[in-house]
């Protein structure tokens, strides 16, 4: 067991240091890719190969995960997802030890990778002196390394001492990351919480008399003091400060050690882990680090603003780039499988229930949910199943983005100079940063939302989740294979980044929803394109309606953009904005449908309009619409 | 689902503690096999505070300590004074719990006062033999049972007589089938338990019942509170409910049925525990029973890795085929588009009401291999 701890810590040093992993392939010898990520709910295999002088998607099979008795091992899982690969192609990629290795003609691939998700993801406690400056970033740091933040402990969380450390005591996480106090800043609050967690002894989830693993990093004049009252009873370790001063952050180091943690502490424990390891020669990376570092690629290739979406069964992670800044969250317990009817407690049931444009009781609408939350793995055979799962999606992915914006805000604690004008503006201090005006892509992964069976029904529900304002392009990932890239990038960049392009990218289209008040029926914006034909067109985006205006991939239209005086679609109010316009396997939405949207009160009104918009973006087929609408006669 | 089987229940205690009986003991249900004691709640207090000692000087704290790290103190007793100004001021610290003095902080100016620990005793849930014993902290009892796992439970461990209330696995448990005398029993339904069943088996003293389905409504008026994340296991003072097929009206699998038929009069054993993650944990029935041949354990993750075949029987898992049975007749490799357009892989099968139907791979289980 022990030699295994070593070589996962080796193995998660190589994969914080991609160049490191670079040198041990001879990237020239590499025509055959098998890809594998190890989801919470499915295993999903994907096949490329070197195509003449590229690299490309061949094949993806998929099979359930097998961490669940009897079978108990993630392998099995993996092995049928390959087993559908090899049928598929006639490529023959297994053997009774595992994956063969190198390719030969028909046989074999010369790289295999794979991520992970489960193991039940990464649950965390985190704690700082103050809830909005130390806790906050300790926060932001845990979230980043992919992990779930089960609580934030903070001096002034307004809770009793006694009742911290009932719940230290009783949150059973596998980690702890602790911070506080910037470097040379308050000791003795920071040996406060010290005490705090001595006293509470958590103990961590996976076995008995296992000691739970914490990070500490704060303020570095009281780790003499933290080993003193910490070492003896946890497994702790000890790195650079989070925030060594109040106007910077450093999560990285706190991020590494975590990610050195999850594979020793947690990975290792999902069953069969330990023989999947043997079959790859690199580091397997957990799932939202892949898709992240794509969504990263994709926002610096461009050179843009980008919100990227992972859509999963148990969790759902949101990713912004913004202005440079990175910030993943991932929202425990807001998923499509396991986690649908915790979507149901948070959202509510009338939430989920707006979505529908047919009549279904709530009764129905419930017991569906929890026939899949206790059979993950099912998938909807029928339109409508396939319209509640999206209508639960919707709002997975607005409560997802809600976390996410608390998160992604400026750090706070810092002196600046104001004027008056800043004081009335003071509030805002609260809010992210995040200004969807100013998102230029919009992007989702996972399941549910690369598996969409129209690529229209996708668009539309990034669009009614994030809401996106003036002009932002639409995309999504073809076949989940995000996270697969991600880890391949770790290897072979050149490949990974070919494949993003080529196969795994989906330009959808793009939005254009002007922001504003919406008072008055009628025109809100008058659209003008030069389309690529060398024709024109002249649209009106129209309160209350969606609109499809067909340009495909790869093509653009030079857009004029007039909106009314007080409208913005991102020259300002009443500006007329100039600017190229991407279509997609979709094309142009035009929305007018207003920010924030709103869905009538009146049931038969609001099935009425979404029926419409359905209608408009081509979401569902018309038989479908139309029986829907026959039952509003 | 096993009509015999040789099992075996790890039974550990969360910490630490005695082992309380030794390899080859006989068990019974509430045998208790291994006991510790749990540290008890802690309280904190300001005591610096209230002895009205300066921020900066919190380290005196100690010299006002009437009582040392280690010593009992019980609730109301004088754990620290503080006399200033010749006598004129005089301050004190009240213990506000019994217990052991756990920590006087010269940084914080907290005093932690723990108290007693919580005795936690762990049963043996099914009789049996101990085959193992796990030093301090548990052992392994085996016994030769009847084993049904469902899909979803509520309510922990506890143990009854069976009784089938119903007549049928396509029959409702309703309210007027209990009455006083099942206090204490597990009760079998069909297709499903009707919420005032459910209310009127926890007035009545019911420890379990099975059914094939409940209403979601229902689990949530009877709880009072919408579940999650589902793990459960932990719910108080309720029934202990397990569910065979799912939620909604759900015909309990013949099979099934059958077996817990053949069960009836037999004291088993219930877990409502569930936990659909990783280290899934679905709810089980157990019935103990005298071994009456070799059994009939197999290894299902042989036939896993094997993948789906020709010939097995599968039960449909989703709308619109939903509960039914029957034998795969074809695998084909493509993918294929159902109404929803989903492309997805498909069988052919053969339900035992006669029809052929096409089901995505994903919305069948198989239930004979």
């Amino acid at each position: 067991m022990h030699g295994n701890h070593i070589s996962c810590f080796a193995k998660s040093a190589r994969w914080a240091n991609t160049s490191d992993s670079q040198a041990s392939f001879d990237l020239k010898k590499i025509n055959v890719i098998l890809a594998t990520d190890c989801g919470s709910t499915t295993s999903k295999a994907r096949f490329f190969k070197k195509l003449g002088n590229e690299y490309r998607f061949v094949a993806s099979g998929e099979a359930p995960t097998t961490v669940e008795a009897p079978y108990e091992d993630v392998t099995l899982g993996v092995r049928n997802a390959v087993r559908e690969v090899e049928e598929l192609t006639g490529h023959t990629l297994l053997s009774d030890d595992g994956i063969i290795l190198p390719s030969k003609g028909n046989v074999g691939t010369d790289l295999y990778v794979t991520t992970s998700s489960a193991g039940g993801g990464l649950q965390m406690m985190v704690t700082g002196v103050i809830k909005t400056m130390t806790a906050e970033s300790a926060e932001r740091a845990a979230l980043g390394a992919g992990a779930i933040v089960m609580d934030v402990i903070s001096v002034d969380d307004g809770r009793r001492t006694f009742q911290k450390i009932d719940r230290i005591r009783h949150l059973r996480p596998d980690m702890i990351l602790f911070s506080g106090g910037t470097d040379g800043g308050t000791v003795r609050h920071v040996l406060g919480i010290a005490e705090l967690i001595s006293t509470a002894e958590p103990k961590a989830r996976l076995g008995v008399g296992y000691e739970l693993p914490i990070v500490y990093a704060g303020n570095k004049d009281a780790r003499q003091q933290i080993n003193k009252i910490l070492g003896k009873k946890f497994a702790l370790k000890v790195v650079d400060n989070i925030r060594p001063v109040l106007s910077q952050e450093n999560p990285e180091p706190a991020r590494e050690a975590v990610h050195e943690l999850f594979m020793e502490h947690v990975m290792s424990h999902a069953p069969g882990y330990n023989k999947l390891m043997k079959w790859t020669s690199v580091p397997i990376m957990p799932t939202p680090a892949g898709e992240g570092k794509m969504f990263r690629t994709l926002a610096e290739m461009r050179g843009v603003n980008v919100i990227g979406v992972g859509l999963g069964g148990a969790t759902t992670n949101v990713y912004s780039v913004y202005d440079g800044k990175f910030v993943r969250t991932v929202s425990a317990n807001l998923g499509m499988s396991y986690s649908i009817c915790n979507v149901l407690k948070e959202a509510g049931i009338q939430n989920i229930m707006r979505w529908l444009p047919f009549e279904m009781n709530e009764v129905a609408v419930r017991n569906r949910l929890r026939n899949k939350m206790i059979r993950p793995t099912i998938i909807p055979q029928l339109i409508d199943a396939l319209v509640v799962e999206h209508a639960v999606a919707r709002e997975a992915l607005r409560l997802g983005f809600a976390h996410h914006k608390s998160l992604a805000r400026g750090l706070r604690g810092i002196q600046r100079q104001r004027t008056v004008s800043d004081l009335f503006e003071q509030s805002l201090e609260e809010e992210t940063y995040i200004d969807m005006m100013r998102i230029n892509i919009i992007a989702g992964t996972g399941g549910l939302l690369s598996h969409a069976p129209r690529r229209s029904q996708t668009a539309l529900m990034l669009i009614d989740a994030f809401q996106p304002e003036g002009v932002t392009k639409l995309a999504q990932d073809s076949v989940f294979m995000m996270p697969h890239l991600g880890v391949l990038s770790t290897v072979h960049a050149p490949a990974a980044l070919e494949i993003f392009e080529k196969d795994c990218l989906v330009r959808i289209g793009t939005c254009i929803a002007p922001r504003g008040p919406m008072e008055g029926a009628g025109s809100l914006a008058a659209v003008h394109l030069n389309m690529p034909n060398g024709g024109s067109r002249s649209e009106e985006i129209t309160q209350g309606e969606l609109e499809l205006i067909p340009l495909g991939e790869g093509e653009f239209a030079e857009a004029e953009i007039a909106p009314r005086s007080n409208l913005d679609v991102g020259a300002g109010p009443g500006h007329e904005l100039k600017t190229k316009i991407e279509g997609g396997v979709v094309g142009i939405v035009l929305d007018g449908r207003g920010r924030p949207l709103i869905l009538p009160d009146d049931l038969t009104r609001r099935r009425k309009d979404l029926i419409k918009w359905f209608r408009a973006v081509d979401a569902y087929p018309q038989r479908a619409l139309e029986r829907y609408e026959k039952a509003l006669k | 689902m096993k009509s015999e089987i040789v099992l075996q229940k790890t039974r550990r205690l969360p910490i630490p503690g005695e082992v309380l009986v030794a390899k080859g003991a006989k068990v019974d249900f509430d045998t208790v096999v291994a006991r510790t004691r749990v540290p008890g709640d802690v309280e904190t207090i300001r005591a610096s505070q209230i002895l009205g000692i300066e921020t900066d000087d919190v380290e005196e704290l100690g010299q006002y300590m009437l009582k040392k790290v280690g010593d009992q103190v019980i609730k109301g007793e004088i754990i620290a004074r503080r006399i200033s100004f010749f006598g004129l001021s005089k301050a004190f610290v009240e213990s506000p719990v019994e217990g052991t003095i756990e920590h006087v902080s010269d940084i914080t100016g907290q005093v932690t006062i723990r108290e007693d620990p919580v005795p936690v005793e762990v049963k043996a849930y099914i009789p049996g033999r101990i085959v193992d014993v796990i030093r301090n902290e548990g052992v392994v009892v085996e016994t030769t049972a009847s084993f049904i796992q469902g899909i979803f439970g509520i309510g922990g461990e506890t143990h009854g007589q069976i009784r089938m209330a119903v007549k049928s696995p396509e029959d409702s448990l309703t309210a007027n089938m209990l009455d006083s005398s099942d206090k204490g029993k597990i009760l079998v339904g069909g297709a499903m338990v009707a919420g005032e069943a459910l209310k009127k088996a926890v007035e009545i003293g019911v420890r379990g019942i099975v059914s094939g389905g409940v209403e979601d409504k229902d689990l949530r008026d009877l709880l009072g509170y919408e579940i999650g994340v589902a793990i459960t296991g932990h719910e108080e003072s309720i029934v202990t409910l397990i569910i065979t097929e799912g939620f909604g009206k759900m015909r309990m699998s013949g099979k099934t049925f059958e077996l817990l038929k053949s069960c009836e009069g037999m004291e088993a054993a219930l877990n409502g525990a569930t936990q659909i993650r990783a280290g899934v944990i679905r709810p089980e029935i157990i019935v103990p029973r005298d071994r009456t041949s070799a059994g009939e354990s197999r290894d299902d993750r042989a036939a896993f890795s094997k993948g789906m075949q020709p010939g097995m029987m599968v039960r449909v898992i989703a709308e619109p085929f939903f509960g039914a049975i029957g034998t795969i007749l074809s695998l084909p490799v493509e993918l294929q588009d159902v109404e929803s357009e989903s492309a997805v892989r498909i069988l052919e099968v053969q339900l035992e009401d006669g029809r052929k139907a096409v089901v995505p791979r994903a919305n069948v289980e198989i239930i004979e291999l």
